[in-house]
C-alpha cells in the first residue's frame, strides 16, 4: 500500500493527493472536535449529559433540555467551530503565501479592518438615544467589508513589480496601527455605552450568536472552505519561492493575489461574526505542520479541526470557569497563543 | 544629510529650537477657548482670574510642555532603540512597550484598584521595563540580532497578546473603560503640570544619559566586532541604553498614555538631516520630537471641534504612511 492515495475527479483536470497517515490524523482529530462540541453542549449553567445532548442532536431528547441546546447553547457552539475553523485555514494560507510562519490574521491587519468598520458601524447607524437606526443584521456584512478593503489596500500599498511577502507583512502591521488607531478614535469621540459595545466585540466573543448567524455564516464558510481546499495546489508551489514557482509555470502574482483575497474572505465572515478572535490562525497552523508536515493538503483539514477545537474550548472556559462573568474567548486564544508565538520566534532564531 | 558642516549643524540645532519654542507658544494660544499673545503676556504679568487667564495657566501652559517633554522622550527613545538593534522600524511602539505598560496600569487599577498618578508611574516603568527587557534579550540575540522582519512580527504579536488582556479587563469592567479609554489612545490633555514633574527628573537624566554615551553609540553602531575591537565595552553600552529605553518610555507612557510613532519617524528625520553622527541625531531628534508632538497636538484640537482626537491616533494617522514608505524602500538603502 503506497503513502498516498491519489485521488482525480473530472478527467484528471482536479486532483488531489492524499497522504494516509494524516487522513488518519485529521479523522482522528474530527473525532475529538466532535467530542469537544457534545461535551461544551453539556456544560453551562444547566449540565447536561452528554448522551442527551447526542440525544437531543438526533432529535430525540427531553423537552427542556432540547429547548436549553437548540435555542441557546448551539448556535453558540455552532459559531465557535466555524469561526474557528475558518481563521485556522486562513492563517494557513497566509503563511504558506507569505512563507513565513510567523504571519496570522491580526498582523496583517486584515482584523483590524475589520473592527474600524464595526465601530464606524456602529456610531454612522445611531441616533441620539444610541440605538441602532439600521438593523444589527447588516454588521457583520459591514465587517466584511472592512477587512476586504483593507486586504486589497495592503496589497496594493506592498505592490512594487510584484508583491513580495516581506513588503505584505511589514505594510500589513503599519496599516494594522492605523487602524487600532481608528478605532480609538472612534470609541473615543462615541458615547461611552457604544465604546463598551465595541469593546467587547472587538476582544473577540461568540456570545448571544443566533440562529440566524449561523444560517449566514454556516454556508458562506462552506463555500469557502471548498474553495480553500481546491487552492491547496496553488499553496504548495506558492511556498517554494517565487523563482521556482515562476520556473514552473506558476502565475505567481495573480495567484497570490488570489489566495490573499480567499483568506481576507475567511477572515471577514469570521470577525463578522465573532470579533477579533486573536492567535488562531496563527497557532493552528503551526500545530498541524507538527502533526503532518507542510504539505497543504493534510495542513488545511488537520489546521480546521484544530483550530475548531480551540475556539470551542476557549469559550467554554470563557463562559464556565468564571461564571457569571463571561470572558471573552479571545482573551483566552491570545493568553496562550502569544507565548506560543514567542516560543517559535526563539526557536526560528536558533535553528 | 542636510547639514554637512559643523556650523551649520549648530545653525540647524539652533533654528530647530527657536522652531520648538515657537510651536510651542502656538500650543499655548490656539484651542477651542480663543485667546491671544496678549492674554497669554497677561497671564503672567496682571493675573486677573479670568477664564482665559487660567486656562492659559492651569490647562494650556502644561499641556505644551508636557507634549514637548514627551515628545523629546519618545523620539531619544526610538533613536537609542534603532541604534542598539540595528533596526530602521525599532520604536517604543512597535516592541509593544506601549501595550505592554498600558496593560500595567490596566491591571493595577481592575486588579489592585490603584488611581494616584504616582503609582501610575511606577506601574508604568514596570511595563515598560519588562518591554525594555525584551528588547535587550531580542537585541542581543545573535550577531546580527534577528531581522526586522522577525522583530517586527515579535513586536505586531507582544503588542497584539496586550491589547487582548487589556480589552478583556475592560470589558469586566465597564465603568471604568470610560475612564481609561483616552489615556489608553494617548493624549497630553487634562494633565496638570505636577504629572510633568514627578517624572521630569528621570527624562532630564535619561537625556543627558543619551547625550553622554552618543560617542559610543557611534562606536557601537559600527558593529559589535569592530566595537569592541576598537575597545568598546560592548555589554556596558547595551545595558546603558537599555536603561534609558525604559526611562524615557516609561516615564512617557506614565504621563501621556501609550503614543506610538514618534519614535519611529523622528529619527530617521534626524538622520537625514545632520547625518549618522549620534552625537547631533540626538540632541536633534529630542527637538524635532518635541515639534512633531505640539504640532499633532495642535491639529487633534481643530479635526473634530469642539471635541479633541487623542494625539496618539493623529500620530498614528502622519506616522503609517511614513511606516509604509520605510517598508516599500527596504532596509539595505539606510
Amino acid at each position: 500500500m503506497s503513502k498516498y492515495k491519489n485521488l482525480r475527479l473530472f478527467n484528471g483536470k482536479m486532483s488531489l493527493l492524499i497522504d494516509r497517515k494524516a487522513a488518519f490524523i485529521y479523522t482522528t482529530l474530527a473525532i475529538i472536535a466532535f467530542v469537544v462540541f457534545v461535551i461544551s453542549t453539556g456544560l453551562g449553567e444547566m449540565k447536561i449529559n452528554p448522551l442527551t445532548v447526542v440525544k437531543v442532536l438526533l432529535g430525540l431528547g427531553p423537552e427542556m433540555e432540547t429547548l436549553v441546546i437548540t435555542s441557546f447553547r448551539l448556535p453558540r457552539i455552532i459559531v465557535a467551530l466555524t469561526v474557528g475553523i475558518s481563521l485556522a485555514i486562513a492563517g494557513a494560507i497566509l503563511q504558506g503565501m507569505v512563507r513565513n510562519p510567523l504571519a496570522s490574521p491580526e498582523v496583517l491587519g486584515i482584523s483590524g479592518g475589520a473592527a474600524v468598520a464595526v465601530v464606524g458601524f456602529m456610531s454612522i447607524f445611531s441616533d441620539q438615544n444610541h440605538s441602532l437606526t439600521v438593523s444589527i443584521a447588516w454588521l457583520p456584512l459591514a465587517a466584511f467589508i472592512g477587512a476586504s478593503v483593507v486586504g486589497v489596500l495592503v496589497y496594493f500599498l506592498s505592490w512594487k513589480n510584484g508583491v513580495s511577502p516581506i513588503r505584505l507583512v511589514l505594510i500589513g502591521i503599519g496599516i494594522s496601527s492605523l487602524m487600532q488607531a481608528f478605532t480609538t478614535f472612534l470609541m473615543v469621540t462615541g458615547p461611552i455605552y457604544q465604546a463598551s459595545q465595541a469593546n467587547i466585540w472587538i476582544t473577540g466573543s461568540v456570545y448571544g450568536s443566533n440562529w440566524t448567524n449561523v444560517v449566514i455564516l454556516v454556508p458562506g464558510a462552506v463555500i469557502l472552505i471548498i474553495l480553500a481546499i481546491l487552492a491547496t495546489r496553488l499553496l504548495n508551489i506558492q511556498e517554494l519561492g517565487d523563482d521556482v514557482a515562476t520556473g514552473l509555470g506558476d502565475n505567481v502574482q495573480k495567484h497570490r493575489f488570489l489566495l490573499l483575497m480567499l483568506s481576507t474572505a475567511l477572515i471577514g465572515i469570521s470577525v463578522a461574526f465573532a470579533g477579533t478572535i486573536g492567535f488562531v490562525g496563527l497557532m493552528a497552523p503551526h500545530m498541524a505542520r507538527r502533526l503532518v508536515g507542510s504539505s497543504f493538503e493534510a495542513l488545511i483539514p488537520t489546521s480546521a479541526f484544530i483550530g475548531g477545537i480551540l475556539v470551542m474550548l476557549a469559550d467554554l472556559i470563557g463562559r464556565t470557569v468564571f461564571s457569571p462573568l463571561e470572558v471573552p474567548a479571545g482573551v483566552f486564544t491570545a493568553g496562550i497563543g502569544a507565548p506560543y508565538f514567542i516560543y517559535l520566534l526563539f526557536k526560528t532564531k536558533n535553528s | 544629510m542636510l547639514l554637512k558642516r559643523t556650523s551649520y549643524k549648530w545653525i540647524g540645532l539652533f533654528v530647530t529650537f527657536l522652531l520648538m519654542f515657537g510651536f510651542m507658544c502656538a500650543s499655548v494660544i490656539f484651542g477651542y477657548a480663543d485667546t491671544t499673545w496678549r492674554t497669554a503676556i497677561d497671564s503672567f504679568t496682571h493675573y486677573n482670574g479670568s477664564n482665559e487667564h487660567i486656562i492659559i495657566q492651569k490647562v494650556r501652559i502644561p499641556r505644551a510642555l508636557i507634549a514637548a517633554a514627551v515628545g523629546a522622550s519618545l523620539a531619544i527613545a526610538g533613536v537609542l532603540m534603532q541604534t542598539l538593534t540595528k533596526n530602521p522600524l525599532a520604536s517604543p511602539g512597535i516592541f509593544g512597550i506601549n501595550a505592554g505598560a498600558g496593560f500595567a496600569v490596566v491591571v493595577a487599577m481592575t486588579i489592585f484598584s490603584v488611581h494616584n498618578m504616582q503609582s501610575f508611574n511606577v506601574l508604568a516603568f514596570l511595563g515598560a521595563a519588562l518591554a525594555a527587557f525584551s528588547v535587550f534579550i531580542i537585541g542581543s540575540f545573535g550577531r546580527e540580532g534577528l531581522t526586522p522582519m522577525k522583530l517586527t512580527l515579535a513586536g505586531a504579536a507582544i503588542s497584539a497578546m496586550f491589547a487582548s488582556f487589556t480589552q478583556g479587563l475592560l470589558v469586566l469592567d465597564e465603568a471604568l473603560l470610560d475612564q481609561v479609554l483616552f489615556w489608553l489612545a494617548g493624549s497630553v490633555a487634562g494633565r496638570n503640570l505636577e504629572t510633568l514633574i514627578s517624572v521630569i527628573p528621570y527624562m532630564t537624566i535619561a537625556w543627558l544619559g543619551a547625550i553622554f554615551i552618543s560617542g559610543k553609540m557611534n562606536i557601537f553602531a559600527m558593529g559589535e566586532d569592530v566595537a569592541k575591537g576598537l575597545g568598546l565595552n560592548t555589554g556596558f553600552i547595551k545595558i546603558a541604553i537599555g536603561v534609558l529605553v525604559i526611562l524615557l518610555a516609561g516615564s512617557s507612557v506614565a504621563v501621556a498614555g501609550p503614543i506610538g510613532f514618534v519614535g519611529i519617524i523622528v529619527p530617521h528625520l534626524a538622520r537625514a538631516i545632520v547625518g549618522m553622527d549620534h552625537r547631533w541625531v540626538i540632541p536633534m531628534a529630542g527637538v524635532l520630537g518635541a515639534i512633531l508632538l505640539l504640532a499633532a497636538d495642535i491639529a487633534a484640537r481643530y479635526i473634530v471641534m469642539p471635541s479633541e482626537v487623542p494625539v496618539g491616533v493623529m500620530t498614528a494617522a502622519i506616522g503609517t504612511p511614513f511606516f509604509i514608505y520605510i517598508a516599500r524602500r527596504g532596509f539595505n538603502a539606510r
